[in-house]
């Protein structure tokens, strides 16, 4: 018997993983970056890195169900004669007719309405189905203007002046050309068929003294009704908001890396942007800064998803959160039913983010009329409503529990922190010290 | 309001704004307060002195003679109104039109037109860059000479111009028709020059008439659209930008 040198176990690189090398096969094999939905997927510091205290001997928590815990929130009483109010601090994030289907926006303005909640238009201009739909519709005002005109701008409930978004600080919009149906090509003024890619600068204003010019246009053409929000990618997080204010924005919404987008560069959604976690507290100090934090109120989006995230959010400063990718998950985005559909598509449930090719088997990110049957409008709206529902739920008994009779009382020092990462972006101590990275010297 | 800054002593007088007096809210609470049909339909601002958002978002087919220059976004989101400047207008004026007329008897500065959907904007005088940027149906006729990067991403709509245009007219154009009787700097990525047909030719008389624009005739001008090749993403088109 011959002796045979043990063999060591074949090892994988670390840095060229699986899904790294999967990729620089595929970019030689095609010649173009890979283009997908979504937000970023890499693992960061985030809502899960932090954790509430509770009550003990020197704080006492309310009754579960007994004792009031308020949940309402107004948006842009700052300057609009009519601000929104909201029974809920969770808003639906702006989303397109184009890159969602017309069902799909019905469901998101059901589902919010029976919340008491909002919803938002995207970068394609308002549809009948979801102003029909949404008690209160935020309109955005993007660089590309598809689709804006006075009539709508008057009928929405809000106005969102879009800078930019966490998925992609500094791009524009990109739906590609299988998406542009005739109605989609008639809304935006384009030819059917061909690739939008929708400018990442505004065409008549740039930089924060412009904007305010914008500004009081928007709200001279309103006559001073409307709440004005500006919405921002998670960059500058201090100066974009203080710039923002500055401006005149009633409300500043930061939307950090996590937060989806309908299509763009992989490259761009994974390494450009910061964690949601890492912009709020550099938002918030800017509204303390300048005197105006809860006067100018701060909704922030990008990876909240259950009423731990809502309710972590709210004790950082900000006054409401928004979602998007877990309201398209609420209606039926990436349900494992049509697992035999995602993998002819080469993916699986869960992880399905080729939106932009417009052959969603659940019917949301697409335009292809058989497939957008399969979402029924009141249904999915009904959905949505009970997820709203349990992340609301979810977040007054974590507030009750820290003695708070509102969500909005909930403050930094109701949490601790699970890394030094998260203590050093949350500004709150690592669970166990008093130790917040980056004060007090140290 | 005082006597003497808004006067109405007659049916068919222009009902007078003097910003001198009133503020820019009330002249254009005034203007969207105006129901369908009004007697009201001529209308004098004076002493504009640069303010910006004069006359926006008017919804009545009321004609707006403004007395001096204007700031930004002069009669932003027309709809109906004729709109006349004695003056120069600042940057974005007639943005995002989407009908009825306006008219810079002086210069423009940038994005005049900008996205526009619809009705006419006459300069008389010279635009600056990005003239028309991003419009979707406007019809922008200018006397003079426009900017740099004009057109940039026009979507649709009639772009006349008289004199000469600056470096990258038309960059990453649509569908959006650009006429230039003088010369053209340089053309943007995926703008060139095409064939002046008759239709065309009856197109830019009829633009021309319409901005009132006499001793000029169609043929001299050239016309400029999309070559199409970046439509759909090609790699190998990547140097084109």
């Amino acid at each position: 018997m011959t002796y045979r040198n043990p063999p060591t176990t074949p090892r994988k690189s670390a840095t060229f993983d699986d899904y790294t090398l999967s990729e620089i096969r595929r970019a030689a094999a095609t010649g173009i970056y890979d283009i997908r939905g979504a937000g970023a997927k890499r693992k960061l510091p985030h809502f899960d890195d932090l954790l509430f205290l509770g009550a003990s001997i020197s704080r006492y928590p309310l009754e579960g169900y007994r004792e009031r815990c308020d949940t309402s929130v107004v948006l842009g009483s700052r300057h609009a004669k009519k601000p929104i109010e909201l029974k809920i601090p969770i808003t639906i994030a702006g989303m397109s007719f184009g890159s969602l289907s017309g069902p799909a926006k019905e469901a998101l303005g059901r589902g919010a309405t029976l919340s008491g909640t909002s919803t938002t238009t995207g970068d394609g201009g308002m549809t009948e189905e979801e102003r029909g739909h949404s008690k209160q519709l935020v309109y955005q005002y993007l660089p590309s203007r598809y689709g804006m005109n006075l009539r709508d701008l008057r009928r929405a409930d809000a106005i969102e002046v879009v800078v930019g978004q966490g998925a992609k600080p500094g791009g524009g919009g990109m739906l590609l050309g299988q998406k542009i149906s005739d109605r989609v090509a008639e809304m935006r003024t384009l030819p059917k068929g061909i690739d939008q890619r929708s400018a990442s600068r505004h065409p008549d204003w740039t930089g924060p003294d412009d904007l305010e010019i914008k500004i009081l246009e928007l709200r001279e053409i309103t006559d001073w009704e409307k709440p004005i929000y500006v919405k921002v990618g998670g960059a500058r997080p201090y100066y974009d908001t203080a710039l923002a204010v500055k401006a005149g924005a009633d409300v500043v919404v930061v939307d950090g890396m996590q937060g989806g987008t309908a299509a763009t560069q992989e490259v761009f959604i994974e390494n450009v942007g910061m964690p949601t976690l890492a912009c709020i507290r550099p938002a918030v100090q800017a509204l303390q800064d300048l005197g105006m934090h809860r006067k100018v109120q701060l909704i922030v989006s990008g990876g909240i998803r259950n009423g731990a995230d809502v309710a972590k959010a709210l004790a950082l400063g900000v006054d409401a959160v928004s979602i998007g990718t877990a309201a398209l998950v609420a209606l039926g985005d990436n349900d494992p039913r049509w697992e035999a559909e995602y993998n002819e598509l080469g993916t699986t449930a869960g992880a399905y983010d080729d939106w932009h090719e417009g052959r969603d088997p659940a019917g949301i990110t697409t335009q292809d009329p058989e497939l957008m049957k399969r979402v029924d409008p009141v249904a999915a709206g009904r959905r949505l409503a009970n997820y709203l529902k349990v992340m609301t739920l979810e977040a007054q008994t974590i507030a009750r529990a820290c003695g708070k009779n509102s969500l909005h009382n909930l403050e930094p020092e109701d949490l601790v922190a699970l890394t030094i990462e998260a203590a050093a972006m949350a500004g709150v101590p690592l669970a166990g010290t008093n130790w917040i990275p980056g004060k007090n010297g140290f | 309001m005082p006597a003497t800054t808004l006067s109405k002593t007659a049916a068919h007088d222009p009902r007078v704004f003097d910003l001198d007096q009133l503020s820019l809210r009330e002249l254009n609470q005034a203007l969207h307060n105006l129901a369908p049909g009004s007697n009201e339909t001529a209308w004098e601002v004076l002493n504009p002195k640069g303010s910006h958002s004069v006359a926006v978002g008017v919804d009545q087919p009321v004609a707006i003679d403004v007395r001096g220059s204007v700031g930004y976004y002069c009669g932003g989101m027309n709809s109906g109104s004729t709109i006349t400047v004695h003056g120069s207008a600042g940057p974005g004026v007639g943005e995002n039109m989407m009908s009825g007329s306006i008219t810079i008897k002086g210069d423009a500065s940038q994005y005049a037109g900008a996205t526009g959907k619809g009705g006419l904007l006459v300069i008389e005088g010279n635009a600056s860059s990005r003239c028309g940027i991003s419009m979707k149906g406007i019809d922008i006729v200018v006397h003079g000479n426009i900017g740099h990067m004009s057109a940039f991403m026009a979507q649709s709509g009639n772009l006349v111009v008289l004199g000469d245009a600056g470096d990258a007219l038309g960059d990453s154009i649509y569908e959006a028709r650009l006429f230039v009787r003088g010369k053209v700097e340089s053309l943007g990525a995926d703008c060139i020059a095409k064939e002046m047909r008759t239709e065309h030719l009856e197109l830019l008389q009829g633009l021309l008439d319409r901005a009132g624009i006499t001793g000029v005739k169609p043929s001299e001008f050239k016309r400029y659209g999309s070559a199409r090749t970046l439509y759909n993403f090609n790699i190998d088109n990547a140097d084109a930008y």
